[in-house]
C-alpha cells in the first residue's frame, strides 16, 4: 500500500492530532535548536555557551522566550500599522505549512491505527512547499516596508532579491530528483531512494540544493538580509517582544524545514543508513523516525557550522554566484540528468551511456580550462606610476626590499 | 451568474462552506485592491485574491494548477511590489488629481462599458460540449494528464507563448539597460585613489552624521571642532531632497561655556 493510500484512511481525530503534534514538534524543535547553535558556536569558539538554566542550560531558550514577550511592545510612528502587525504572522505561519508534506517515518501504528507520520500526501508535494516558502518572503518583504525605516527597507529588498534568485537555483536542482523518481510527491520519492540515495544518484544537485537552501533560509553566509554590520538588524531592526520572536521562531522552523526537505529529497528520507535496512523494524516501525531526525540534526550541524565558519558575503559577490554560477550549472546538469535518463528508459547499451558521459566530462573540463585562462588573463595589472609616497607605507607583501637599513619615509 | 448558482447547490457541504466563506473575502480584497490608495496596499491585496483562487482551483481537484498558481503569482506580485517601490516612491498615495482634463468621464464609460459587454457576453455563454468531468481527465494522475496534455496537444501554442514571454523578458531588459560610459572604478582603484589623491583629508572614511548624543540621525550634518557643519558628513541623496537640518541647533554651546568659566 502506498503512503498516500495509508493517510487516505485517517480519520478526522487522527489527522486533527497528527497537527497538533506538527506544530508542538516544530516549536520543540525551533526550542532545542537554539539551544544547540548556541552551544555548537559556543564549542567552535572556545567558549561554553548557555549552561545554566536546566540541565546543560537546556531550557534557555524557554527563559530567552518568556523574556522576549514580556518585553514592551513598539509600533514606530511612521510604520504602516496594519501591515507590520500582519507581516511576522505571515512569516511565522507559512513556515510551519510546509511541514505538512514532510514524510517523518514508516508505516507505523499509532493509537491502534496504522498510519505514517505525515500529515497529509499531495501528489505535487514538492511544488506546495515552494509556494509555501514564497508566501514566507512576503512576511519579510512587508515587514521591511511596513517599519517606515531606511534600514528594514533595505533589509527586505535584499531579501526579496536573494530569495527570488536563489528560489530559481533551489527549482532547478529539485527537476533532476523529478525526472528520476518519476514524482513529486514526497512520499514517492523517498521510496524511489529505496536502493541509492539521490544524494549520490544526481551529486550535483545535491550540492546545489545545499547551497540555495542557506540562501533562502538567511543563514550566514549568506545573511544579507539581517547583516547587522550594515543594516542594523534589516527587515526585523523595528519589531520588538512578541513580533520579534515570530520572525526568531520562523527563521528557525524554516531551517528545520528546508534540512527536512533535504533529507527527504536526498539522504531518503526516513530510510536508514545502507547496510542497515534492518533497523528500519526496530520498536513496530517507530526507529525510522530516529533516522528521519539524526539526517535532520545533521543538516542543521552543517548550517551551525556555516555560521561559525564562514564571512558573510558581499551582495553583488552574491547575486554574481547565485545568477552566473548555479543557475547555468543547474541548467546544463538538468540537460545531462534528462539525457542519461532517456537512455536508461530506453535501454541503451552501457557503451552509449559511458560515452555520452566522457563527452560531458570533457565539455566540463575544456570549458574550466577556457574560464581558467580568461581569469589568468584579468588578473595581470598595468604597472603602478606613481611617485614614491611621502607617508610611511607598509611594505608589500612578499616584495625585497631595495633600501634595506635606510627609513622609507 | 445563474449557471453558477446551479454549480453551488451540487456542490458537496464542505466545498459550499469553503466557497461562501472564502468568496467574500476574495471580492472584498478585490475591491479593496482598486479602491486602496497605496499602491503596496493594492500588490498586498492582489496577492490574496491569487491565493484565494488557487484554494478554489485546488477544491476543484485541479491540484497542480493551484499550486502553480501561488507559485507563479506570489512572484509575480513580488515584482510588482518591487516596481512600485523603484518606480513609484516608498510611502506614495495615488494622487486623485486629474492630470488631462476630461479624462475621468472617459474612463467611467469605457470602464461600464467594458464591463456590461463582459457581463452580457459571460451570462449568455454555454460550454460547446458536455463536461466529461475531472476524474476522467485525471484518470492518469493530475500531473501525468496534465503533461501529457501540454507537450503533446498543445505543445505548438505551449512553445509560442514562451517564446513570447521569453521575447517580451528580453525586450524589457534591453529597453531598461544602461550602458556605462566608463568603467565602474574597481575597489583596487578607489582605494588607490584615496590614497595618492590631492589630499588625504577622507583616506580615513567620511565623518559619521549626526551631533553627539543629541540628534545622532542620518540628517543632521556632523559638527568639525571649529563648530562649522561637515559637509561631507550627510549623504548627497538626502542633500539633493532637501530633507538635511541645520546641526545648530544641537550645538553644546552653554555647556562649553560654563566649563570654560569653571
Amino acid at each position: 500500500m502506498t503512503t498516500a493510500q495509508l493517510l487516505g484512511q485517517d480519520p478526522g481525530w487522527l489527522i486533527a492530532v497528527k497537527g497538533v503534534l506538527v506544530f508542538a514538534l516544530c516549536v520543540v524543535l525551533t526550542l532545542l535548536s537554539v539551544w544547540g547553535e548556541r552551544r555548537i558556536v559556543a564549542r567552535m569558539q572556545m567558549r561554553l555557551g548557555p549552561n545554566r538554566v536546566g540541565p546543560f542550560g537546556l531550557v534557555q531558550a524557554l527563559a530567552d522566550g518568556v523574556k522576549l514577550a514580556l518585553k514592551e511592545d513598539l509600533i514606530p510612528a511612521a510604520a504602516d500599522k496594519i501591515v507590520f502587525v500582519i507581516a511576522p504572522i505571515i512569516s511565522a505561519t507559512a513556515c510551519f505549512m510546509s511541514f505538512a508534506v514532510i514524510p517523518m517515518s514508516g508505516p507505523v501504528t499509532l493509537v491502534g491505527h496504522k498510519t505514517a507520520m505525515q500529515l497529509t500526501d499531495l501528489p505535487v508535494g514538492v511544488l506546495y512547499i515552494l509556494a509555501i516558502a514564497s508566501i514566507g518572503v512576503y512576511g519579510i518583504v512587508l515587514a521591511g516596508w511596513s517599519s517606515g525605516s531606511t534600514y528594514p527597507l533595505l533589509g527586505g529588498l535584499r531579501s526579496s532579491a536573494q530569495v527570488i534568485s536563489y528560489e530559481v537555483a533551489m527549482g532547478l536542482s529539485l527537476v533532476a530528483v523529478f525526472i528520476y523518481s518519476g514524482s513529486m510527491s514526497t512520499s514517492e520519492i523517498v521510496a524511489a531512494q529505496q536502493k541509492w540515495w539521490f544524494a549520490v544518484v544526481l551529486f550535483p544537485s545535491f550540492v546545489i540544493y545545499a547551497i540555495s537552501m542557506v540562501g533562502e533560509t538567511n543563514r550566514a553566509p549568506f545573511d544579507l538580509a539581517e547583516a547587522e554590520g550594515e543594516l542594523v538588524g534589516g527587515f526585523h531592526t523595528e519589531y520588538s517582544s512578541l513580533k520579534f520572536a515570530l520572525f526568531f521562531l520562523a527563521e528557525y522552523v524554516n531551517i528545520v524545514a528546508v534540512s527536512a526537505l533535504a533529507t527527504t529529497l536526498f539522504l531518503g528520507g526516513y530510510h536508514a543508513l545502507p547496510g542497515l535496512g534492518f533497523t528500519e523494524q526496530w520498536l513496530g516501525g517507530w526507529f525510522t523516525l530516529i533516522w528521519f531526525f539524526a539526517k535532520v540534526i545533521f543538516f542543521f550541524f552543517i548550517f551551525v557550522w556555516l555560521r561559525g565558519t564562514l564571512p558573510r558575503m558581499r551582495y553583488d559577490q552574491f547575486m554574481k554566484f547565485g545568477w552566473k554560477v548555479l543557475i547555468p550549472v543547474s541548467l546544463f546538469w538538468i540537460m545531462v540528468v534528462a539525457t542519461l535518463r532517456v537512455m536508461s528508459l530506453n535501454g541503451a547499451s552501457r557503451v552509449t551511456v559511458l560515452g555520452f558521459a566522457s563527452v560531458v566530462v570533457l565539455i566540463v573540463l575544456g570549458i574550466n580550462v577556457a574560464f581558467d585562462s580568461v581569469k589568468k588573463r584579468a588578473r595581470i595589472l598595468p604597472e603602478d606610476n606613481f611617485d614614491a609616497p611621502t607617508f610611511a607605507v607598509p611594505q608589500m607583501p612578499g616584495a625585497e626590499s631595495a633600501q634595506l637599513g635606510e627609513p622609507r619615509v | 451568474m445563474i449557471n453558477l448558482a446551479i454549480e453551488v447547490g451540487k456542490t458537496t457541504t464542505p466545498e459550499a462552506v469553503m466557497f461562501w466563506f472564502l468568496a467574500p473575502l476574495a471580492i472584498v480584497a478585490a475591491l479593496g485592491m482598486l479602491l486602496s490608495k497605496k499602491a503596496v496596499h493594492s500588490a498586498i491585496l492582489l496577492a490574496w485574491v491569487m491565493i484565494t483562487l488557487a484554494i478554489f482551483y485546488i477544491a476543484q481537484d485541479a491540484l497542480f494548477l493551484g499550486i502553480v498558481q501561488v507559485v507563479v503569482y506570489t512572484g509575480a506580485v513580488m515584482m510588482l511590489f518591487l516596481f512600485i517601490l523603484m518606480l513609484v516612491g516608498v510611502d506614495s498615495a495615488d494622487s486623485l488629481k486629474e492630470t488631462i482634463p476630461g479624462l475621468r468621464p472617459i474612463a467611467i464609460t469605457a470602464a461600464v462599458g467594458f464591463g456590461g459587454l463582459m457581463v452580457s457576453l459571460l451570462g449568455r455563454a454555454t460550454l460547446g460540449s458536455d463536461m466529461v468531468g475531472l476524474t476522467d481527465a485525471n484518470a492518469a494522475g493530475n500531473v501525468p494528464a496534465l503533461a501529457q496534455l501540454l507537450f503533446s496537444t498543445y505543445v505548438w501554442p505551449f512553445e509560442v507563448v514562451s517564446a513570447l514571454l521569453i521575447t517580451a523578458a528580453l525586450g524589457a531588459m534591453v529597453l531598461a539597460h544602461n550602458h556605462r560610459l566608463v568603467a565602474r572604478p574597481t575597489q583596487r582603484e578607489l582605494s588607490i585613489k584615496r590614497f595618492r589623491g590631492e589630499s588625504l583629508g577622507s583616506a580615513a572614511g567620511l565623518p559619521n552624521p549626526g551631533v553627539y548624543a543629541l540628534h545622532n540621525a542620518v540628517d543632521v550634518p556632523a559638527l568639525l571642532p571649529d563648530g562649522t557643519a561637515s559637509e561631507a558628513s550627510v549623504s548627497a541623496m538626502l542633500k539633493a531632497r532637501g530633507d538635511v537640518i541645520d546641526s545648530k541647533p544641537f550645538q553644546l554651546i552653554e555647556l562649553a561655556n560654563e566649563e570654560g568659566e569653571k
